[in-house]
């Protein structure tokens, strides 16, 4: 019997029994529209950690003291020797580095008029608007003098902007931050919110590093003109690994550690951290998946299940096509075609409704969402697998009936 | 008989056993049979004497347990199931007591239903069919479902689609045990009318009257032929 027939009265066959072949499908429905939901939030997680990795800048290390601990501090400063100016001006000797922004983080309350707004502080200098990518969407940036005058001089994010002025412009002003002065020579231009350290990366203000440790978050006791980290530019082209190496082997030398001792600082690739914690997500992600493929083999029990019904049901019916001259193989076909048309039509609508799921976890969960027409076709190309799969037991079944027998089944 | 023509279906010691439980129960004990080319034959006998035992297995639908049985010169015994299933196609055609029609496909795709397992090349199996319905007289209620139709006609039915691969033997076993009278005598001019065509006929039946259209009558009795009687021309 050819296809077209096999599936035509395939098709027949569902139609005549509707709502049991609406329930049937139900089940595959459900499996690959979950299937489709979970995928498309996972592939939307590591879809922004890309963008993020990317905003990032994935041609930056950075460099923090401290022995042996992974991952970036929470902040705050280190008991380890701390950096200075000195070593920043070392580091950016090294050929392959094309800026070194130095940086000292802290948590400062700003307040302007009445108005008052906690929020995260960078003192640094002008290599940070490189390695950052930053630009402004009003005002300037200080430049190197201002850097180490240590003016009163500061550039906020639009977060900081939106809370303190609300659609004036903050160019000009005065804020105060934990007391100090400071005029607002500059607004940054929107970065959006990130998953990533820091969350809304408009949250934020720039001020020289010499203003910060001389004035806002305090002094080092012990160490004059203290660095907190640094943020170090790499050549385009050039190794990271390498690049790593080599500023491992150099600040070596700077900080006097014997061969054999410990190191007493990091250098570490951000992009990697995220990477590493994006991985868990992933895992994360394809453990969801593969929950809801469970759901989708659940799915396919029942096709089986109903085609064992359908097959015992139509017993007299394949001992009759069989009479009139049916091979095996066409009761076969004619069995399997419908397990596939089930399992194709429930991986059809199934998708549409794991779009929509997606979708609607998007705007609820603010999820990030990646639907690609990749997912929507394994998830079909999975469901026809499965009514193949769970589809052939019944048929081969009904194939193997002796047809004296099936023509005698009441 | 005409001398020197090879009988189309032959029967050589054809036994049947059932075993039910412990207990042997034969359908058959070694039949021996040559149905002729056009022939038209009645099977009679009481209910369990093996008629249609005999009729599944011409129709290779059901195997002996011993003995061999030829169709146009093939043992059946030789043949594989996809074989059988081709013969059964293409050589034989069915017609049983209680229709055996799909209800939810018309009279035209019920007909068609042969052509579509065919493994010869079928060049317009709708015109085929439509030739077969208007052949028994359905011409007009090709698009009708076998609810639709009565008794007599849904038999009409099942004879055309049994004609549709245009097969040399015609197999019905109790054609007419689910009609009245009147509509049987339709039938039974029928298949008296594809005998005369050149189709060999095999019917079963309990009826006299319905015997009487054969040229041929064999009766049957605890699995063997008891009489086997053929009227003088």
């Amino acid at each position: 019997m050819k296809l077209g027939v096999a599936f035509r009265s395939a098709l027949e066959a569902l139609i005549a029994n509707p709502l049991r072949s609406f329930l049937t499908m139900l089940g595959i429905m459900i499996g690959v529209a979950s299937v489709m939901a979970m995928m498309a939030i996972s592939e939307g997680a590591a879809k922004q950690v890309d963008d993020q990795i990317a905003s990032l800048g994935a041609s930056n290390l950075t460099i923090a003291p401290g022995a042996s601990r992974r991952g970036p501090r929470s902040g705050g400063a280190s008991s380890d020797q701390p950096f200075t100016d000195a070593d920043v001006e070392l580091i950016r000797q090294e050929p392959f580095v094309t800026a070194v922004a130095a940086r000292n983080s802290g948590s400062v309350t700003v307040i302007s008029g009445q108005d008052n707004w906690s929020t995260s502080l960078y003192g640094t200098n002008t290599d940070y608007f490189i390695t950052q990518s930053l630009s402004v969407a009003e005002g300037r940036f200080f430049d190197d003098r201002e850097v180490s005058s240590g003016a009163a001089v500061a550039i906020i994010g639009k977060t900081v902007a939106d809370s303190l002025f609300e659609g004036t412009n903050p160019v000009g002003q005065t804020i105060r931050a934990n007391n100090v002065p400071l005029e607002i020579i500059g607004v940054l231009e929107s970065r959006g919110a990130s998953a990533g350290p820091g969350g809304d990366r408009d949250d934020v203000i720039i001020v020289p590093i010499n203003t910060a440790r001389n004035r806002i978050t305090g002094g080092n006791p012990t160490v004059a003109k203290y660095v907190n980290d640094m943020e170090v530019g790499i050549a385009d082209g050039y190794d990271m690994t390498d690049a790593q190496e080599q500023l491992e082997a150099r600040l070596r030398e700077i900080r006097r550690i014997a061969p054999g001792g410990a190191d007493d600082f990091r250098v570490f690739n951000i992009a990697d951290f995220i990477r590493a914690r994006s991985s868990t997500q992933a895992t994360f992600g394809v453990l969801l998946a593969f929950t809801a493929a469970v759901s989708l083999i659940v799915g396919g029990v029942g096709v089986m299940n109903i085609m064992l019904v359908s097959v015992t049901e139509r017993t007299r019916e394949i001992g009759l096509r069989m009479a009139v001259g049916a091979r095996g193989i066409d009761i076969l076909g004619q069995f399997l075609a419908e397990a596939l048309a089930l399992c194709l039509l429930g991986g059809v609508i199934g998708s549409a409704l794991g779009v929509g799921a997606a979708n609607l976890a998007a705007k609820l969960g603010e999820f990030p969402v990646e639907i690609s027409p990749r997912i929507a076709i394994i998830a079909i190309g999975a469901s026809a697998l499965i009514g193949l799969f769970f589809g052939f037991f019944p048929a081969r079944q009904a194939a193997r009936l002796n047809p004296i027998e099936a023509l005698r089944h009441e | 008989m005409p001398a020197g023509t090879p009988p189309i279906i032959t029967c050589r010691d054809l036994t049947k056993v059932y075993r039910m439980g412990t207990q042997e129960v034969f359908a058959l004990r070694g039949v021996n049979l040559d149905f002729t080319e056009g022939e038209m034959t009645a099977i009679m006998g009481p209910s369990g004497s093996g008629k249609s035992t005999l009729m599944n297995m011409i129709g290779a639908l059901d195997v002996p347990t011993s003995g061999e049985l030829t169709i146009k010169g093939r043992p059946l015994s030789k043949l594989s199931r996809d074989e059988l299933a081709d013969l059964r196609n293409e050589t034989i055609g069915f017609v049983f007591q209680q229709f055996n029609l799909l209800h939810r496909a018309s009279a035209l795709a019920n007909v068609k239903l042969p052509l579509l397992y065919s493994r010869k090349p079928v060049e317009d199996a709708n015109a085929r069919a439509r030739e077969c319905l208007e052949m028994v007289g359905l011409g007009d209620r090709m698009d009708h479902r076998p609810m639709q139709l009565s008794g007599g006609q849904q038999q009409r039915v099942a004879i055309a689609r049994a004609l549709a691969c245009q097969p040399s033997i015609l197999l019905a076993d109790e054609p007419t045990g689910a009609l009245d009278t009147k509509t049987s005598e339709g039938i039974m001019d029928l298949l008296t009318g594809l005998s005369t065509d050149g189709i060999t006929v095999i019917l079963v039946t309990h009826e006299d009257e319905v015997a009487a259209y054969a040229s041929r009558q064999i009766h049957f009795r605890d699995g063997k032929v008891e009489r086997d009687e053929r009227k003088s021309a």
